[in-house]
């Protein structure tokens, strides 16, 4: 089947299985890499990319419904001028990363909970983060790492305007 | 001021955030088009007889290039035990031929045109097996009433150590002994295994897996393989997390490469979770028996720790852990008798291998039980048992009973330390003040000291070789035989080299995980890159700031002697003059500026610690939730807190993890049921609180930079901590031991049970 989607600004029409999963669609068909696969029962949030302003598990979503929508993946999150997303930022600073597989999801996750909630607590960024599992960092640095995110205000929740990302 | 003992921010980082990393699976190498995609066909039953493989369905599936089973590999020798001293009728095939021996053993591989068409065709391989009863749990292996290999004549792979004398717990007044559980648990690595391999017209092949060293790896696959190491070019790319889980290679990682010479096309496979949970290696699996004796004002006098490691079916490295649990059993502790003995035994279950600590946290999680057990006993607190036992601060050499040489420790400052940064006597107050008024919400403190050994290999092994080359635009090689998966060694060991020459660490770029780039290397495990690695990389540095003052003082016509290095020009100045010098990029346009060296360090180090654990119990329920997690972790000198600190975070949730949620299940017949992540309990991040860290660090001399291993730390020190919390929370109910995990249904039942209910 046919689908029109918006990926990171950039509308594209490709044929496509209906069976085919969104992350896979955008890892094989569109090339980003970026977002990663960690499980096969929505558990681990590796996958998490932004759809229609939402945060969602792209391994849990069929390319076919994404159709007519705007997905932004961790790859179209920087600045047109190559400027990361204070979210991006934060997570470096903080050391918020290490082997950074669950990294491209964990930060388009942390930008969806700063989306819903510009003034999070500790607590919050800890709910707001559950589906998003990570075998490296105990958490303790990516708390930081949101919570440092939200000093910069509601740029922090937010995804590039879809025609001003780089291509 | 020097770069080292700084918060470096990752060199690594943003192209990770920005990009992404590119794993093996994300490899869009030309060397890779036209790739098949590999899909195992894996046993669904435990044990049993391999009756027949039919795979004529499968290959009239659209897509199929190929079904191979065992027929297909006979050229393979079966994988001999990785240890001479195990059973070596225990004996590994590539493809199961006659016998399965675990949910997940390979039957077959289905190669694809797509990666979907692997899946629905592997569907439709058909495999006939006969049952046999399963072999779950270390009794029923040990009973030998079934067989996993029975030319092997018994399930029983390696044995260590004797039994305790009969006399070697007489004269202690007290006497206490308790089987415990260090459950099996999947290391869960968020990147599952994957491989590719494409054969070169040349003859060599190249395969990029995901592992923890590509030089030990490649050395697998020439001693599986039959073939010359050097014919085969193994690259890690980035590598999503591997915990030990991927220390080496799987055979299915090299059952790829000779897949590809098979049907002459490159072939890739990267598995999904429910395949990574039960296929790829698991940790811990001990049963223990500890029994400890002593006086009753608090002086242990004997203490014997016996092991029954399950080993799952094949051997691999877990079968030797059991030694370092032994080796370690005894910790921080002077007791006078210390006695250790274990077996490693075949299950029909996944094949056990390091987990973060491998081995170290089975001891320690041992013996800080049982100091408890003795604590409770004796009515005596628990930090003032340990303290009475603690082997006083030492500066020098101390071998323990079990022949460990520890390089220098202060068990006691470090309990301190954890002690006042939780504010303890005000928490026992607490804690009494809850107990007094009967609160659903109990407070249990729980403590852990640990002694722990890394770079295990030192003195015995291989060393680290590193080489460092400085370029005439300025910037400046190093290449590493460390392999990184997390721990950021491009930014630390560009450090070490940047403290040296005055060259920013941007402009340092660390070359790791490439056979044909760096021949030799031990790789990332044990705790051991920085000590040996980071090391050589200094070493190099020194080696480099020394041929470049003999080519300085040639061109600049001075005695070397007068030439220092002036880290603000990057080179080397004459003394007092400033302004006069020769940058390392000028000599290096001269000719080429390069070292390579090799260290190895005199022996192991010893890091220590001390964590105190707080959590709230909810004895209705049974609920226990970590308030507080304060850790003394000393390293000895530390390069980058900021790196550091992240290893001993990780380390810490993955103890949580063990302590409270984490269990691989098996159902009577072998069956997995924990093969998912929506049935494994990998803990998140509404599990766990933000951590307190206490400093402190003690300088080991077995190498330049003071360095003791830090990344497995954290398992270490806070699984018994936990443990010993959520215990001392219900212990006024009459609660005394409750295994891992401490569930809520465990803690439930444990507390009925003290009470005299059912």
């Amino acid at each position: 089947m046919q689908i029109s989607i918006t990926v990171n600004g950039q509308q594209r029409t490709d044929e496509v299985e209906p069976r085919l999963l969104l992350a896979h669609y955008l890892r094989e068909v569109c090339g980003l890499k970026a977002t990663n696969i960690g499980c096969d029962t929505t558990s681990c949030g590796a996958c998490t990319v932004i759809v229609d302003g939402l945060s969602v598990k792209s391994c849990t979503v069929l390319a076919a419904q994404a159709d007519g929508g705007q997905v932004t993946t961790l790859e179209g999150l920087a600045g047109p001028d190559g400027e990361m997303h204070p979210v991006q930022q934060a997570f470096r600073e903080e050391h918020g990363l290490q082997c950074g597989f669950c990294t491209p999801g964990m930060v388009m996750a942390a930008v969806g909970v700063l989306a819903d909630n510009p003034d999070p607590t500790d607590r919050e960024i800890r709910e707001g983060l559950e589906g998003n599992l990570c075998r490296c960092t105990g958490y303790h640095n990516i708390v930081r790492a949101v919570r440092s995110a939200a000093q910069a205000g509601p740029a922090a929740g937010q995804v590039p305007q879809a025609q001003e990302v780089a291509r | 001021m020097s770069i080292l003992g700084t918060r470096v921010v990752r060199t690594e980082d943003p192209l990770f955030l920005t990009r992404g990393a590119t794993y093996t699976d994300d490899l869009a190498d030309d060397r890779l088009v036209g790739a098949l995609h590999a899909t195992f066909v894996r046993s669904t039953v435990a044990h049993g007889r391999l009756l027949s493989v039919d795979a004529s369905a499968a290959l009239e599936a659209p897509g199929v290039v190929a079904v191979v089973t065992a027929e297909d590999v006979a050229d393979l020798v079966p994988i001999p035990p990785p240890f001479p001293f195990v059973n070596r009728a225990m004996t590994r095939p590539w493809l199961a031929s006659d016998r399965v021996r675990f949910v997940g053993d390979p039957i077959a591989v289905v190669l694809t045109e797509e990666r979907y068409q692997g899946e629905d065709a592997a569907e439709m391989v058909a495999v006939d097996v006969d049952p046999l009863p399963a072999v779950v749990g270390t009794a029923a292996a040990a009973s030998d009433e079934v067989l996993l290999f029975p030319e092997a004549g018994t399930n029983v792979m390696a044995s260590f150590g004797q039994p305790a004398p009969a006399d070697f717990f007489d004269g202690c007044e007290v006497v206490v002994t308790q089987p415990m559980v260090n459950q099996r648990v999947a290391p869960v690595p968020l990147e599952s295994r994957a491989a590719a391999a494409a054969w070169g017209e040349d003859g060599r092949v190249t395969v990029w897996c995901t592992n923890q060293g590509a030089q030990q790896a490649r050395g697998q696959f020439g001693d599986w393989l039959k073939m010359d190491p050097d014919l085969i070019h193994l690259i890690t790319p980035d590598v999503g997390g591997g915990f030990g889980a991927k220390i080496g290679a799987d055979p299915e990682y090299a059952l790829i490469a000779w897949l590809a010479r098979h049907v002459g096309r490159p072939v890739r496979w990267a598995e999904n979770r429910s395949e990574n949970l039960i296929g790829m290696l698991h940790g811990r699996a001990q049963d223990q028996v500890v029994t400890i004796g002593g006086r009753r004002d608090g002086t242990i006098e004997a203490y014997s720790l016996v092991v029954d490691q399950d080993c799952g079916s094949y051997p691999r490295i877990g079968t030797v852990l059991p030694t370092l649990t032994m080796l370690m059993a005894s910790g921080v502790y002077g007791f006078p008798r210390v006695h250790a003995q274990a077996r490693a035994l075949a299950t029909t279950t996944t094949s056990i291998g390091a987990y973060r600590g491998a081995g170290r946290p089975e001891a320690t999680s041992a013996l800080e039980r049982a100091v408890d057990l003795f604590a409770a006993e004796i009515g005596m607190d628990p930090a003032e048992v340990r303290r009475k036992n603690l082997l006083p601060a030492f500066s020098e050499p101390h071998t323990t009973p079990m022949g460990a040489t520890y390089d220098n420790g202060d068990y006691t400052t470090a309990l301190d330390r954890a002690l006042d940064a939780a504010g303890y006597a005000e928490l026992r107050a607490e804690q009494a003040r809850r107990r007094e008024r009967g609160d659903a919400r109990q407070l249990g403190i729980g403590m852990s000291v640990y002694v722990e050994i890394t770079g295990a290999d030192n003195g015995a092994g291989t060393g680290e070789a590193a080489s460092l080359e400085v370029h005439p635009d300025g910037t400046a090689t190093v290449l590493t035989g460390t392999s990184p998966h997390g721990q950021g060694h491009a930014t630390a060991w560009a450090m070490i080299a940047s403290d040296q020459l005055g060259i920013p660490v941007e402009r340092i770029t660390v070359v790791h995980g490439d056979t044909d780039r760096v021949p030799q290397g031990g790789g990332t495990m044990g705790s051991r890159s920085l000590q040996q690695g980071g090391a050589a990389v200094h070493q190099a540095a020194g080696e480099l700031v020394e041929l470049a003052r003999q080519r300085a003082a040639e061109k600049l016509e001075v005695d070397p002697e007068d030439l220092v290095v002036d880290l603000g020009l990057a080179g080397l100045a004459v003394r007092g003059t400033p302004g006069t010098g020769v940058t390392f990029a000028e000599l290096a346009g001269d000719e080429q500026l390069l070292v390579q060296t090799h260290f190895t360090a005199a022996a192991p180090t010893f890091p220590f610690g001390a964590h105190v654990v707080v959590v709230e119990v909810d004895v209705e329920s049974g609920k226990a939730e970590v308030a507080r997690l304060i850790a003394v972790d000393d390293a000895g000198t530390i390069l980058n807190p900021l790196l550091a600190e992240g290893q001993r975070h990780g380390g810490y949730a993955q103890g949580v993890a063990q302590a409270l949620l984490e269990e691989v299940l098996y159902d009577e017949d072998g069956n997995p049921t924990t093969s998912t992540l929506a049935d494994y309990p990998f803990i998140s991040a509404t599990e766990l609180p933000s951590f307190e860290l206490v400093e402190m660090a003690t300088p080991t001399p077995m190498n330049a930079l003071g360095a003791k291993g830090i990344g497995e730390a954290g398992t270490i020190g806070a699984t018994p901590a936990v443990q010993n919390a959520v215990i001392d929370a219900v212990a006024h109910l009459g609660v005394r031991h409750i295994d891992m995990p401490t569930t809520p249904m465990r803690v439930f039942r444990a507390v009925q049970q003290a009470q005299g209910g059912n």
